[in-house]
């Protein structure tokens, strides 16, 4: 793409490079004995701590970093950004105090009890997509199931037609995976964006439903309603962080399985391991990686750390620290300790948490069902989302 | 034994209610609080141990009684 191949990780890393979008964890792996904080001059000046302590360092400082934004890329906020602290998708971007208050209201949609009440809709949505294969002996498990779990439930949570689920995984492409595009060419393409969204609010305001567009538009802060701004940015926010996050996380496990044929075999005869086995496949396949930026000059660790410059906040490698767990780099199911930071650290946990688990829970109960056993037809054909989210895009399978 | 929840460290991550279920609920928020006054019967001690070990934040604690 638009980069140049990296040659040393350490002092030019590049997380859109084909060799981190292939496998990273020999990356990590790599700058935790050499650096272990390294720079690189892309995207304006970037530094990639991989030390568990480091990131949750970095995660709890709101006083030198700001989440104003959180996706690596080739520009920053400008003068016609929405200013901190509520940025342009409140809560994700937004820092203390404000932060707590826009989160505040979005997490009673989230809490566990109200997660439940989604469960049958998406086991019925996994059932339909594994039926609708017909009589298979392969199919791609990232293109024909997993992308389609997460579009479905965020689409339904959100009250947005159903069969646009083509158009938002476009959208998240473009927010999540355009991010080495020159930045005036970046902003351009959001332009769809706030079409469909601006569309999807006058809808909802002419027509309203029980659904979490219309609580937006509704709920008040501090005894007002939210800014327009506030309403869309938080739509953006539940649709790009929805979707990519979890449809990686289901393919990265079905990967897992389809290749440790030990491992299937055991979640097939002791289905009470399935929740020690998603807590292991979310900490060995984080999908998400975090971004802040540095407020301003100063010192971490004796790094010289400038304004504006970015910082990923690897939770991946954070979740492959041999310092904090054993046996770091396999893949134990009945993992019992296992303290991982897949949705982040500190005050910006995954909202969706709880969502995403149990997305993930039905969607592997679901598939081994129907296929208790599959393997990978062809390694060399599966591919992974580049940027800060990871996770197969393609994943062709043999299934018995 | 009891267990105990630092409220100021709690991120609502989940592990101490779904680990420890007759242990912990989740609010409204989906943060974790403790159930009565926390006190651990014998057969949960266990589950008391592995919340402590799994909460990311290490907002879970145990009090060991006499």
């Amino acid at each position: 793409m638009a980069h140049l191949p990296v040659v040393d990780f350490a002092t030019d890393f590049d997380h859109t490079d084909p060799a981190w979008v292939n496998d990273p964890y020999p990356i990590y792996e790599d700058l935790r004995a050499r650096c272990p904080v390294a720079h690189s001059d892309r995207y304006g000046g970037a530094w990639l701590p991989v030390q568990h302590h480091d990131v949750a360092a970095i995660a709890n400082d709101h006083e030198h970093f700001t989440s104003r934004n959180v996706v690596v890329n080739e520009g920053r906020p400008g003068p016609q950004a929405p200013p901190a602290p509520i940025g342009v998708a409140p809560p994700i971007t937004s820092d203390p105090p404000f932060h707590q208050h826009a989160r505040r209201l979005l997490l009673p949609a989230f809490s566990p009890k109200a997660i439940n009440e989604l469960e049958g809709f998406t086991r019925e949505l996994c059932t339909d997509l594994l039926d609708g294969l017909g009589d298979v002996d392969r199919f791609d498990a990232a293109v024909d199931y997993a992308q389609h779990i997460p579009v479905g439930v965020i689409a339904k949570m959100l009250g947005f037609p159903p069969e646009d689920g083509d158009i938002f995984r476009e959208f998240v492409h473009i927010i999540l995976e355009g991010v080495d595009l020159p930045f005036e060419e970046r902003i351009a393409t959001f332009e769809p964006v706030g079409e469909y969204f601006e569309a999807q609010i006058l809808d909802h305001q002419a027509h309203p439903r029980d659904d979490l567009t219309n609580f937006l538009l509704n709920v008040e802060l501090n005894g007002q309603r939210l800014e327009m701004r506030h309403v869309f940015g938080t739509m953006v926010l539940i649709l790009a962080a929805g979707i990519d996050t979890t449809w990686s996380a289901i393919g990265a496990s079905i990967w897992h399985l389809a290749r440790t044929g030990a491992d299937r075999a055991r979640l097939v005869a002791e289905p009470d391991l399935m929740a020690t086995a998603i807590e292991e496949f979310l900490r060995a396949y984080a999908p998400v990686t975090m971004a802040r930026l540095v407020k301003d000059d100063f010192e971490f660790e004796g790094h010289a750390m400038k304004k504006d410059d970015w910082v990923l906040l690897s939770f991946p490698a954070a979740n492959r620290d041999p310092e904090v767990f054993e046996r770091a780099d396999e893949v134990l199911i009945d993992r019992e300790v296992n303290r991982h930071a897949a949705f982040g650290l500190g005050v910006h946990r995954c909202v969706g948490s709880n969502l995403a688990r149990m997305e993930l829970r039905v969607a592997l109960e679901c598939f081994l069902a129907r296929f208790p056993d599959f393997r990978v037809e062809d390694e060399a054909a599966v591919t992974w989302a580049r940027g800060q989210v990871r996770g197969p895009r393609t994943l062709p399978l043999l299934v018995a | 034994m009891r267990v105990t929840i630092d409220e100021s460290r709690c991120q609502g991550h989940g592990r101490c209610f779904s680990i420890a279920p007759d242990l912990f609920e989740s609010d409204e928020l989906g943060n974790g609080r403790v159930l009565g006054d926390g006190t651990v019967a014998a057969d949960h001690e266990r589950h008391a141990r592995l919340a402590v070990a799994n909460c990311p934040e290490g907002a879970v604690g145990i009090i060991e009684e006499a």
